[in-house]
Formats: structure tokens, sequence, C-alpha cells
């Protein structure tokens, strides 16, 4: 009996090490596969024009491979959104957490978490149909398709994210401590900004880099809403190519093997290095402000 | 008694929904003196201190009846300002709660939410009242540092000097020294002996021999009633009740 018992959990122990390392290594050669196919750009320029150039002609003769003014399309909406999500998502955060009675926050929480299930091409096509029209009447402005209108709709997609971590931070906060502060006189607002905020950073900041990055990563919505213009932008206003929505679009009429599909490649080098970028600062940050939260004697 | 009353609960009744957990209770407390309060678990003592600073509104559903006057303003109504009664009697808790802030930051809370710009004014505070918690000499080369890096018994004792920061006339203590070492514990104690020539106090306290060693006077309470009350002397030596002496010599509870 005991020698059987020990010879299944061996057997489980390697099945799971078995299931873990297939899922790594397939991570693991997607992105050899990325570098494979993204590097021999650089036969044919430069890593500097590459991600410096100003001007993407990938099928023009002889094509430029400069995707600067996409890097600055993805960077300028992701910035943009980042402004509108992170004040709403925390914002509203704070308002289920702390403010909202229990009876609210039980309904409220649940569906700004389902936002998060909308599809993303149900938020472009909003943002298509309904917000672009809009936007070109109120601003009269020549397109309704730009990245203002690619950062809201962004924004919507990263406010679930942003929102609902929060809100496990802001509620993960001891109650000892919100004690503490209204014992010592502070109102429920001076508790909130200067305890229960404080405290809950490190998560709060979690929640806006993975909103982030789901923001800067996104293909559809870009691809739909942003305008698709190659350019650097000179207003909110103008249309912008963020670098998933040129991968996406230019893909399929790339021939493979070819500097255009190089060059697609080596932007999603880019973009991947973006990603990864972020994933590390909101690991650091939480590492860092990591608090051990209530006294420990 | 020959101190001036300070506190005075008339006919005090007490609801979590429909829960009732204090039943009249009427008990007065002194200026100076330190008042314990002991009984078994749940036996309301803990609701009943924090009702004396309102604390129990942050709990959703409950409800009070009857009446508390401190210095002759009553405290129950809902239209009372809880801000400036929670500046005249502060709390000390069962667990210490630093803030995850600097020492100097902790003690300086209660001041700045007080809205007191003066640096230097918050900066002498923040000293007086270290000193007066009797943990100056061991923290005074770092009052910059984290205070969750303190002891549980110093931790305590900087929670005791975060409150008494904003001048309180009453300090309330709940179980301040069940989660410390013996050793922390009798800091506690010396620092609540030396307390009350300023302020009055109210402890709750699950010891014994904390409650006589600690309080001029005591009151027993047991399943949400206050038993019986007087001197500590009497109660622990000579007890009317039965009940309380059974209790006191730890035949229940």
């Amino acid at each position: 009996m005991a020698l059987m018992r020990q010879t299944v959990e061996k057997s489980v122990q390697k099945i799971f090490f078995l299931i873990a390392m297939a899922s790594i290594t397939t991570l693991f050669l997607i992105m050899v596969f990325l570098f494979r196919e993204g590097l021999p750009i650089f036969k044919t320029v430069s890593v500097k024009e590459f991600v410096f150039g100003h001007y993407w002609y990938p099928t023009s003769e002889p094509p430029d491979f400069g995707i600067f003014p996409l890097i600055i399309a993805s960077l300028s909406v992701t910035v943009v959104s980042a402004v509108i999500s992170i004040p709403l998502g925390v914002m509203t955060a704070v308002y289920l957490a702390e403010i909202a009675s229990k009876k609210v926050s039980e309904i409220a929480k649940p569906v700004v978490e389902l936002l998060a299930a909308l599809p993303s091409v149900v938020i472009g096509f909003f943002g298509m149909v309904l917000v672009a029209p809009f936007l070109q009447k109120v601003f009269n402005i020549p397109t309704g398709l730009n990245l203002f209108n690619a950062a809201l709709m962004l924004a919507f997609m990263s406010i679930p994210t942003i929102c609902s971590i929060s809100e496990d931070a802001i509620h993960s906060v001891p109650v000892a401590l919100k004690e503490a502060s209204i014992a010592l006189g502070a109102t429920h607002l001076e508790t909130i900004v200067r305890v229960i905020l404080p405290a809950s950073i490190s998560g709060i900041s979690t929640a806006v880099i993975l909103g982030l990055s789901r923001a800067i990563g996104e293909t559809m919505v870009v691809l739909m809403v942003a305008g698709g213009a190659a350019m650097l932008p000179e207003s909110i206003f103008d249309p912008v190519r963020p670098m998933p929505a040129s991968i996406a679009s230019e893909m399929a009429e790339a021939p493979v093997g070819g500097e255009h599909y190089y060059a697609l490649f080596a932007t999603g080098v880019v973009l991947f290095l973006f990603t990864l970028i972020f994933n590390v600062i909101a690991d650091h940050i939480a590492y860092k402000y990591k608090q051990t939260g209530e006294a420990s004697l | 008694m020959d101190k001036p009353l300070k506190i005075t609960s008339k006919n005090l009744n007490f609801f979590y929904g429909d829960f009732q957990a204090l039943h009249d209770i009427s008990l007065d407390f002194y200026e100076c003196q330190v008042t314990a309060l002991i009984g078994p678990s749940g036996c309301g003592k803990s609701t009943f201190l924090r009702c004396l600073n309102r604390m129990n509104d942050l709990i959703p559903g409950t409800r009070v009846e009857g009446e508390i006057m401190i210095d002759d303003q009553a405290i129950c109504a809902s239209s009372l300002d809880v801000v400036m009664l929670r500046r005249r009697v502060g709390m000390v808790f069962q667990k210490p709660n630093p803030f995850p802030k600097s020492i100097y930051d902790n003690v300086a809370y209660g001041l700045i939410v007080n809205g007191i710009k003066d640096k230097a004014y918050v900066a002498q505070r923040v000293e007086e009242s270290i000193k007066q918690a009797a943990l100056w000499d061991e923290v005074k080369d770092r009052l910059h540092e984290s205070a969750l890096g303190l002891s549980g018994g110093q931790q305590q004792r900087l929670c005791i000097a975060r409150a008494l920061a904003i001048k309180p006339e009453v300090v309330l203590m709940d179980e301040p020294a069940s989660a410390l070492d013996p050793l922390a514990t009798q800091k506690i104690e010396e620092l609540i002996h030396n307390l009350k020539e300023l302020y009055t106090i109210i402890i709750v306290t699950h010891n014994m021999q904390q409650a006589a060693r600690v309080s001029d006077i005591t009151a027993f309470f047991y399943i949400g009633k206050l038993i019986e009350t007087g001197d500590t002397d009497t109660i622990f030596t000579r007890p009317k009740l039965k009940q309380t002496e059974d209790y006191i010599t730890g035949r229940f509870g």
C-alpha cells in the first residue's frame, strides 16, 4: 500500500511538472519565433532607423521602415487613455470599497467586472458607429476616428481591471487602521486620503499597470477607431496608427519572408518589449510598496 | 467620590440589528480616575466603551437608546459632531495598530487631521506625547523610521502617544495589553498609573489582576448588563453579589 501511495504521489508530481513545462515551453517558443522572424529586418535597416525613422511606407519603392510614428501612436493613445481611466477606475474603486452601501457595491462590482467581458470588437464597433460621428460633430474635426476616440475606448476597457483590482486592494486594508484614524478625529475623507489609499498604493499601482498593459497591447479597438494614419499626431484629434493595428492590418498582405513581413514581426518585438517593461514595473512597484499592513507582534 | 464627574451614562441600551447587546446601563466616570470594565467575553464591555466615542457608528445597523453625557454634553444625538467628540475622547485598541508610516508621522497624524499647520508646535507635541507614553528614549534616534519596526509593546505605547497628542480629556483603552508579553504589559500599566493624573481613563480588561492593579473603580458586566460597580478595593475584597465574587475568583467566565 505504502509503495503504491508513493508511486502515485510521484507520478502526480511528474504530470504536473510536465503540464507546467508545456505551457512555459510554448510561451518560450512563441518568443523565439517572434525574434527569429523579426530580427532579419535589421539586415536592411539599422535598429536606430527602424525605431526612430519617421516614415512607414513598407510597400513603396524603395520602402521606408520607420516605426517611430507607430510607437508614438501606441504611447500617446495609452497615455491619454491612462489620464481618463486611472482617476475614473480608482475613484470608482474607492466609492465601491468605502462609500457605497454593502447592497450597492454587491451589485455594482460584478457589473463593473462584467464590463471587462465585453469583446473588444464590440467596444470598437461602439466607438466607430456612435462615438466617432459624435466627436466629429461636436469638435468640428475632419474625422472622428482618431487618437482621442481610441484612447476613450481603451479607457473603457482598462477601467474594469483598474477598478476591480484596486477595490480588492482598498478592501484589504485592515479595519484596525481605519478605526485608528477615525478614533483620532479624522473624517472619513481624511481617512481615505491619508491612511487607506497610502496603505493600498501597491495594489492600486499593480491595477493601473495591468489595466494599461491591456490598453497598450489591444489591437481590435485601435484598428477600428484610431484612424490608421502612420504619421506623428499633432493634436489628440489626429488619426494615428498604433503598433498592434499596423501589424494586424498589414500582415495579410505582407509576403512571407519579405522585408515587410520581417518589419511587422520586428514591430511585434518592440510591442512585446513595451508590455514586458510594463509588467516588470508593475512587479517592481508591487514589491517595493508592499506593506505588512497590520502591526505584527 | 471626591473627584468631579466626567461622564454619565443613563439607561443605555444598545442594539446590533435586533440583538440587544447592552441593557439599561447607568454608570458614572470621574475625572482623573481609572475605571476598569471587567466581565467575560461578549458581555458588552467593549461595545459600551465604543459608545463613549461613537465608534459603533462605523458598524451598520446599530442603534442606541438612552443617554450619555460628557461634561453636560449629550453625545448620543445623531446631530452630534462626532469628529469633535473623538478629539475629546481618545482610544487605544486591543491590537497595536500603528499606521504604516514613520513613528513621527504616526503621532503627528491626529494633529494634522485636526488642522494644525504650525510645524514647530507639531514637533513639540510629538516629542511631549512620546515622552508622556514613556517611549522617547527608545525611539528618539529613529523617529523617521517605520513604526512597524517597533516591538509589539513599543507599538502599543506609540498608539497611546498618538492618542495623547491631540490632548484628549478621556482615554478609552480596549484591552490595551492583552496582545503583549508580561514585561510590556507592566510598562503599559505603569503608564496608565502616570496618565491618570491628567486624563479620565476607562479600560476594558480580561485580566483580573490588571483591573485590581490599575483601576480606582471597577464595573462588572455580564451578558449586556451592569451587575455591580464600586471602588476597586471593595469589588475585589467584599463584592456585594455572589455573581461578581464568582467571576473575580475565577469560578466562572
